[in-house]
């Protein structure tokens, strides 16, 4: 392995399941189709294996993790590894003892996600009553001892809100708090005309993040992602593919974003399949699009090329369906066009009329 | 700036970690990673809670001989406050 193929992430999708129906969830729409998951010991051998190729740092995520009866043990191996291991939850269901299980058995660090800063708003883009339990469990964690991230998810309905976001995550004392503008893939690209926003409320949310960065500088850390449909470029889609994360589905797919088995036509092998290192270096779909010599252009002369890889293959196939096309989200992209139709749609008459698509299975 | 009598320690969401692959040190925190040089590292190492900063600079610069006592105290003062800014170190007394 070269160091430009070095994994420092594994993402460790433990479950598809999940409580809640997020509307913008960026699980694949056909979750139904994954089906068996992953037991325990192959979840641990993953984690091993996945250090011995220089992961340093796991996400433990879904779905809902905490539905997985075995984390305490996931976590206990990730510790005994030394590795710097991230819960991603959205706090249902979660009871404080196993919180501060999980906490003695050398879980770091705690990601929970709100919908909003209001708690019908909040409720009603998650498709259930949570939000009140989430501020709950957020105490919990900084109770306990463990840093606190703050995960909210930004469109249309929530922007306008980001002030009260960042005075919540103050409240909460978190440690640090992800302004995630969405990415319209999964179910969020399915609900995209509902939740796509106006350049002006981006442009506000934005200063407003920019100012709390600074006051808040050495307290908390004020993460703005701006949203690629806004950008002039894409930006770099998990570090490029195949090179920084490594991701491994619910039902054992080694796959190098969350989505590349929404692609078609490529080959991704299963960790049951054989030694991570094999998989992680010869499968054909982690080598679908690595390096530069799969680059249309305008990419492959551009000097960005480097820097964002192209952008996002999830983006490119799920717009124009070619996964080896620029980005549309890129100025530079040809396929542009798609990307300012979407954006029009957001000021277009009856665009707050579009109804919700909840993720799929409604509990 | 951080006062010569402060006393930094890691703040709670940032852990060292020696890394394999790289031989050296690394300081991770949620969604990052910084590789650490060994400066960086001897002097992180030292952040325990209970050394001074003018403590740190004494028993870096036993480490270091080649270089000055003001280069080194320079030296730790802006690695320390570069990592208080990023919310990665905290300073005591
Ligand atoms: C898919 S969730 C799984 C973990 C857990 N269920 C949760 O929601 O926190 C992982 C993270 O991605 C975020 N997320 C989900 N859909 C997203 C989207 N379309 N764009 C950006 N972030 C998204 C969530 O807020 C969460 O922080
Ligand atoms: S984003 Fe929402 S629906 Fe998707 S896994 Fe997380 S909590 Fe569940
Ligand atoms: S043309 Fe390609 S490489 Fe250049 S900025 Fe756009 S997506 Fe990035």
């Amino acid at each position: 392995m070269t160091e430009a193929h070095r994994p420092y992430t594994l993402v460790a999708e433990l479950t598809y399941a999940c409580p809640l129906h997020c509307v913008y969830c960026s699980n694949p729409v056909d979750l139904a189709r994954h089906a068996a998951t992953l037991d325990t010991a192959s979840w641990l051998r993953v984690l091993r294996e996945a250090e011995g190729l220089g992961v340093v740092q796991v996400n433990l995520t879904g779905g809902e993790p905490l539905l997985r009866q075995d984390l305490e043990e996931i976590v206990e191996e990730a510790h005994r590894l030394d590795l710097y291991t991230n819960l991603i939850t959205s706090g249902i269901p979660l009871e404080r003892e196993r919180l501060a299980r999980l906490r003695a058995l050398g879980l770091s660090n705690v990601q929970v996600s709100i919908q909003d800063s209001r708690p019908a708003g909040s409720d009603r883009i998650a498709g259930t009553e949570a939000f009140h339990r989430k501020l709950a469990v957020a105490r919990w964690v900084k109770e306990l001892g463990f840093p606190l991230t703050l995960n909210t998810v930004l469109h249309r309905e929530n922007l306008d809100h980001v002030e009260e976001v960042v005075a919540l995550a103050e409240e909460l004392h978190a440690d640090r708090l992800e302004l995630a503008n969405t990415q319209y893939l999964g179910w969020a690209l399915a609900n995209r005309r509902a939740l796509i926003p106006a350049r002006a409320q981006i442009e506000k949310a934005r200063s407003i993040a920019a100012a709390a960065r600074t006051r808040l500088e050495g307290r908390m850390e004020v993460l703005f992602v701006v949203p690629d449909y806004y950008a002039e470029f894409p930006p770099s889609c998990m570090d490029g593919w195949g090179r920084r994360f490594l991701v491994v589905s619910p039902d054992g797919l080694l796959l190098p974003c969350l989505l590349a088995h929404t692609l078609p036509d490529l080959t991704f092998a299963n960790v049951r399949e054989g030694p991570l290192a094999d998989l992680w270096n010869d499968s054909p779909g982690m080598n679908a699009f690595r390096g530069e010599s799969w680059m249309p252009d305008p990419c492959r002369t551009c000097d960005k090329r480097t820097v964002d890889f192209g952008g996002c293959r999830c983006q490119a196939y799920h717009l124009t369906g070619n996964a080896a096309a620029t980005d549309p989200a890129c100025t530079l992209s040809p396929h542009h066009g798609l990307v300012e139709g979407a954006r029009e749609e957001a000021v277009a008459p009856g665009a707050h009329l579009v109804p919700f698509r909840y993720r799929w299975p409604r509990a | 700036m951080i006062p010569a009598t402060g006393k930094p320690s890691l703040a709670p969401k940032a852990r060292l970690r020696f890394d394999r692959i790289s031989g050296g040190d690394m300081l991770l925190y949620p969604e990052r990673g910084l590789a650490l040089n060994g400066t960086a590292a001897s002097i992180l190492k030292l952040c325990d809670g209970d050394r001074t900063v003018e403590g740190i600079v004494g028993e870096l610069h036993r480490e270091y001989l080649d270089r000055t006592d003001d280069d080194v105290r320079h030296e730790v003062s802006e690695f320390l406050e570069d990592l208080l800014k990023r919310g990665l170190l905290r300073v005591l007394g």
